[in-house]
């Protein structure tokens, strides 16, 4: 990759950068690059832009590495960057927010199985009110191809009873209403902004 | 005569199918020790990793709701889940924020009562609260205890209740019981969570070494907090071990299957069978089965 | 009758660029009891001072007025001025018409004169009211207190000393030589601590001028700069000093053993001790929370209750001088003194606030003070530098720098700055000590600013071959044998996991224990990490707001020896130049207490800064206010906060200040 797309340009005020300090309520100009996110972050092993990186990349405007890697995604939301940060900075509250500012955008191949999982999850609960983990699991072998994940633990898993061949149902159905104000909301929101620009 | 203690209780999803065994250890426990448990009839899924991910006010709503009953009920809202707990205390934080709770309330269709404080609890919490309670028929002598917390018991700060590297509330329990918490600097490392869909290979790398961790501390057995760490150490383990090429074999009980059975309630009622690696043979050689 | 003269200065064009000096000139001649208003380019310069001189002889003055910078700059000048043309310097009134008005409003010419006109105008008002002050001399007692016998202070006692004043050195611990006597080798030219500073502490034993208090404590301070009263606690040693020739046999034949302080825990101690070999004084002190014998007495006054512990005494039994004191209890001392340094020094951070890095838990992970004493010849292990777990050679070490530094989560924002250096020296040694060891610093900045620093870093890469990794790590733990450390290599922009044998943490400098509670008692401020704080960073570094106070050393902030050492003189210095002369002057602007108005409120006392006023019975029993003029600043809070009004401050008296305002409606 030894191009003119190696050398940085910054563009230290984006839209997008400002998108995410909105979210975490903090500066990401606080951070000294000091590492100590990467560091201890359990899957940075894995990631190709590190925690670190992520934030020097908002920085710098690096919006497209960000919006093209996976970082966000492979993050566990385990807050051990975000607990052990010298500058205090909330960096997973970076990575939900890079999360959401994928949300509705094509995902790249990558992330594609990370979002079905997420998507799927929240059907599993979305009719029926809990989730339901054996259709969880189900579906998400079948629609993401990777169909011998966990398969060694169904049989044991099926043996001692603990997956349910139907879903468990709340009573009432309070979550298929909460998406639906959340979708009415959501739009109005949408709308109001637009109207604003 | 000891008072009974009432609580809302909250058993998330995996209490129906996963985790069945701790669901029914936590009631079965917490009757034994006079603690109410309060369960919603129409509690719904907090989220759990997902919800927060997709959707900000999403997040916060879907644990609001349970929010909401627990405050109608005037009681302390528990949670034994260690992800449902986190998310329920962060949205307990959120909804201080005016604009969220105007923005949740119409999502939930009610109305939410400003300046609320949703006290939320873990069931770690509970039990040592309640720890005088607790009648020892069968101490857990010599039972060395690798306490797991997670990585959300102690994060963030702000809705905490013990150290984020360091907790030591289940050790307190368990030296309660009558055990011996080992010392172990992983108490509080990420397990892999609900990675174990899209990338097992993580979740396989981070629960190995903290099955290794524990093992080389010198635990007999682990003492776990979140059905889906359990998951991991537990359902998991035999896989793991595989792909790493050795052997673990360290037992993963829920606390409050420990709990149940220091204080001598019936192992059958205890339900070790549910564990994927039995820990009979080393309850049968420490004198406790 | 006021005869005032007003003199307008345009300060080159910083004035006059900005306001129509002129017009001020004109205004002036009119204003009441005006006698003369004239201006002049540079009023400060020797022609400009002289025409004010000329001008009070030939027209009479008795009041004047200078329009120029502010009274920060040049009052005391101006005074001079005015009373070598035989006017008492404080009838002198100074408006400033350049900081206050010039400078602030250079882009509206027409309004800066308006407002030049109304401050001379205030100025004239109040100077009309002015009344002739006088200072007053005060003796000085030409003793000096230095407190801590670190680096810091042994400097400041031997400069002010050689300068031929009395000095007091006042030491908490057993010893003095602070910090640097737990050193091995210095940086930047590796000398060896020792060698250079145990002269100095035999110097300061010997020195006819010096009077050395080891063990000891300040219990209370009062008084003011020339003449303060120091109460001081001597902690009981149990040894009669005066019979003790420091022949050693007690601390061979104790016993008892027990963590010693100055080996930080990798060593011991016996319980009657000195705390290092080359001690000053070297006479023991006896520890009484691990003495058997005092622990025998303590179960002999419980009604001996329990386990009875040995009676041991046999330091007692030994002692060829019969210097060992039982029932010596604390005494206190009470010393006059003109002056005060402190240099109380610092602590090293107490890295077990990092969870991360195992909490202190971990004997393979230790401080760089730590390792400071496993180098060291006469250290727990004569020099030779292993593990505390298992006592085997290190051959992989790593450093973590910026520990308790640079990091707000754990409540220190700042750099401890000598953590840098000190880790450098750290790997040139362990490489001298043993070729076999490799060393990898993990680091977020390499500072090295300072003369010849910068030389020394790169000789860990050139020599000791060192690898500086970029990153701040986030955990260690343990692994078998191995401590691993848990990193990122930000200059690769990958994590980094590293297998050391021994891993040495860079903790930073933080000011001692205590060091808030004794400021209180002097009166001079610290900052929220309890570092003193100096009148002036930049031009006062080593004065305080409380007169004859002075600080210097690892006590104002993080320093290096050099630094310290080169504070040390220059406290001395500050001392020696109050000692020149035997009395000093005092402001005469100090606030008086009007006896007949003031009910006795008190509520003066507990406002005041400075703890100047105070209060006595009258004749009539009645209890009032008096103001001590040597410690009053006039700040004038004492002022406000009386509602009798029975304080005014003398040069700026209510009355004064009335005229002023009211002038600007007539
Ligand atoms: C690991 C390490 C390595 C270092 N290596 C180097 C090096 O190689 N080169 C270098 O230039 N610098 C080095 N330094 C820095 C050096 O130690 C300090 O600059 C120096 O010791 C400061 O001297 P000080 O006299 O101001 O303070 P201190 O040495 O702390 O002395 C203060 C003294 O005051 C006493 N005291 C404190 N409070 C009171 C009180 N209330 N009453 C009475 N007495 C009191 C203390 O007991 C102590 O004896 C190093 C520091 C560390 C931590
Ligand atoms: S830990 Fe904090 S300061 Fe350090 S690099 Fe990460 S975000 Fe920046
Ligand atoms: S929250 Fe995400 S980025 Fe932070 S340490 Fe955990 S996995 Fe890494
Ligand atoms: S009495 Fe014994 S223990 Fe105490 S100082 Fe003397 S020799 Fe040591
Ligand atoms: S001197 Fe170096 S190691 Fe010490 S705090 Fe400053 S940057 Fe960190």
């Amino acid at each position: 990759m030894i191009s003119a797309q190696n050398t940085i340009r910054p563009r230290p005020h984006t839209t997008y950068r400002s998108f995410v300090e909105a979210h975490i309520r903090q500066s990401i100009a606080q951070c000294y690059q000091c590492g100590k996110c990467t560091a201890g972050c359990p899957v940075a092993y894995t990631m190709e832009l590190t925690p670190r990186r992520v934030i020097r990349a908002l920085q710098l405007g690096l919006e497209n590495e960000l919006e093209n890697s996976s970082t966000m995604w492979i993050c566990l939301s385990c807050l051990t960057c975000s607990a052990r940060c010298p500058r205090e900075i909330n960096i997973a509250g970076v990575m939900e927010a890079l999360r959401l500012a994928t949300i509705g955008k094509k995902p790249t191949p990558d992330q594609k199985k990370f979002r079905l999982f997420h998507d799927l999850f929240i059907m599993s609960f979305q009719f029926s009110g809990r989730a339901y983990e054996l259709g969880l699991g189900m579906a998400y072998n079948v629609m993401s191809g990777q169909f011998l994940n966990m398969a060694s633990i169904i049989p044991g898993m099926l043996r001692r009873g603990k997956l349910a061949f139907l879903p468990h149902k709340s009573r009432g159905s309070e979550t298929q209403h909460i998406f639906q104000r959340l979708e009415g909301q959501n739009k109005a929101m949408n709308q109001a902004e637009a109207g604003t620009k | 005569m000891i008072e009974t203690a009432r609580y809302a209780y909250y058993p998330g999803c995996c209490s129906k199918a996963s985790a069945k065994e701790y669901t029914a250890t936590t009631r079965l426990v917490c009757k034994a020790l006079g603690i109410e448990l309060e369960e919603s009839p129409d509690w719904i899924c907090c989220g759990a990793s997902s919800a927060h991910s997709i959707d900000r006010i999403l997040g916060i709503a879907l644990p609001a709701h349970e929010l909401l009953y627990a405050g109608r009920m005037k009681l302390d809202l528990v949670a034994s889940c260690a992800l449902c707990f986190s998310r329920l205390k962060i949205a307990a934080a959120e909804l201080k924020d005016d604009d969220v709770r105007k923005r949740v309330g119409e999502v939930l269709g009610q109305e939410i009562p400003g300046n609320p404080d949703y006290r939320v609890m873990h069931i770690l919490q509970v039990l040592e609260k309640h720890l005088d309670r607790i009648h020892l028929e069968k101490p857990l002598k010599g039972l060395s205890v690798a306490c797991y917390y997670g990585c959300l018991l102690g994060r963030p700060k702000e809705v905490a209740f013990d150290d984020a590297e360091n907790p030591q509330v289940m050790d307190r329990v368990v030296a309660a019981l009558g055990g011996e918490p080992v010392e172990w600097g992983f108490k509080a490392e990420c397990c892999g969570g609900s990675h174990v869909f899209t990338r097992p290979d993580i979740v396989s790398k981070l629960s190995h070494r903290l099955l290794y961790q524990a093992k080389q501390a010198g635990a007999d057995c682990l003492a776990v907090v979140c059905p889906v760490c359990h998951s991991n150490l537990d359902a998991m383990q035999k896989s793991i071990g595989k792909e790493y090429k050795e052997e673990v074999d360290l037992p993963a009980f829920y606390i409050t299957q420990l709990v149940g059975l220091a204080a001598g309630l019936p192992p059958r009622k205890l339900m070790f069978e549910k564990l994927f690696v039995d820990p009979m043979r080393l309850l049968r050689a420490k004198g406790l089965a | 009758m006021a005869r005032v003269g007003v003199f307008i200065c345009h300060c080159g064009t910083n004035i006059s660029g900005a306001v129509d000096v002129a017009r001020v000139v004109e205004a002036a001649q009119k204003m009441p009891m005006v006698v003369i208003a004239s201006d002049n380019k540079y009023t400060c310069s020797e022609p400009g001072q002289a025409s004010i001189r000329q001008a009070i002889v030939s027209n009479k003055l008795n009041r004047v007025v200078i329009a120029a910078c502010s009274p920060r700059m040049h009052e005391p000048t101006f005074r001079k001025a005015v009373s070598a043309a035989g006017l008492n310097p404080y009838l002198l009134e100074i408006a400033n018409i350049r900081e206050q008005c010039s400078w602030v409003h250079s882009h509206d010419r027409e309004k800066a004169t308006a407002k030049a006109i109304e401050l001379v105008k205030m100025a004239v008002a109040k100077v009309i009211r002015h009344e002739p002050l006088y200072p007053r001399e005060v003796p000085v007692t030409k003793r000096a207190l230095v407190i801590g016998g670190g680096i810091t202070g042994i400097q400041a006692a031997l400069d002010i000393a050689n300068a031929g004043h009395e000095v007091v050195l006042l030491e908490q611990e057993p010893s003095i030589g602070g910090r640097m006597a737990q050193l091995d080798k210095t940086f930047p030219t590796l000398d060896c601590s020792a060698c250079i500073l145990t002269p100095k502490m035999v110097d300061v034993a010997n020195h006819p001028k010096i009077r050395l208090l080891t063990y000891a404590e300040i219990k209370e301070v009062r008084g003011f700069v020339g003449n303060f009263k120091v109460e001081i606690t001597q902690k009981a040693r149990k040894v009669d000093y005066s019979k003790c020739t420091g022949c050693g046999t007690c601390w061979q034949k104790c016993p008892e053993k027990t963590p010693s302080e100055f080996d930080l825990g990798l060593g011991k101690r016996p319980s009657i001790y000195i705390p290092f070999a080359q001690a000053v004084p070297t006479k023991p002190v006896i520890d009484t929370d691990s003495c058997r014998y005092i622990k025998y007495r303590q179960w002999l006054a419980a009604g001996e209750q329990g386990k009875k512990p040995p009676e041991c005494r046999i330091c007692e039994k030994i002692c060829p001088t019969g210097s060992i004191a039982w029932d010596q209890e604390p005494q206190t001392i009470t010393e006059e003194f003109g002056a005060i340094v402190v240099a109380t020094g610092f602590q090293v951070y107490d890295h077990r606030h990092y969870e991360e890095y195992g909490g202190g838990a971990y004997p393979d992970v230790i401080s760089g003070m730590q390792l400071e004493r496993l180098m060291n010849a006469s250290g727990p292990t004569g020099g030779e530098i292993v593990r505390p777990s298992d006592g085997t050679h290190p051959k992989t070490v790593a450093f973590v720098c910026c520990v308790g530094s640079r990091d707000q989560a754990k409540g220190r924002t700042y750099c401890s700055k000598v953590c840098c250096m000190y880790t450098a020296k750290h790997a040139i040694m362990l490489k001298e000590h043993d070729p076999d060891v490799q060393c990898y610093i993990f680091y977020i900045d390499v500072r090295t600013g300072g003369k010849d620093y910068e030389e020394f870093y790169l000789r860990t890469l050139d020599d000791a071959g060192a690898i500086y990794i970029k990153g701040r790590p986030s955990k260690i733990y343990r692994d078998g044998k191995k401590m691993i450390v848990l990193g990122e290599d930000a200059l690769m922009g990958r994590p980094i996991e590293l297998a050391a044998d021994l891993v040495v943490l860079a903790t930073g400098m933080e000011p001692r224990t205590g060091a808030d509670k004794l400021a209180q008692k002097l009166n001079i401020s610290y900052n929220t990490y309890h570092f003193l704080v100096e009148a002036h960073p930049k031009l006062r570094p080593v004065e305080t707001q409380t007169d004859g106070i002075f600080v210097a050393g690892a006590c104002v902030g993080p320093r290096d020896i050099p630094e310290s050492v080169a504070q040390g003189s220059a406290a001395a210095a500050k001392v020696a130049g109050l000692f020149s002369s035997d009395t000093l002057v005092t402001d005469p602007i100090t606030s008086v207490v009007n006896r007949e108005r003031c009910t006795g409120c008190l509520l003066c006392v507990a406002i005041c800064p400075y703890k100047a006023i105070d209060c006595e019975t009258t004749r009539d029993t009645r209890v009032v206010a008096v103001v001590n003029e040597s410690l009053c600043k006039g700040c004038g809070l004492c002022v406000g906060a009386c509602r009798p009004k029975a304080i005014d401050l003398r040069g700026f008296t209510s009355q004064q200040i009335l005229e002023e305002v009211n002038s600007l409606w007539s």
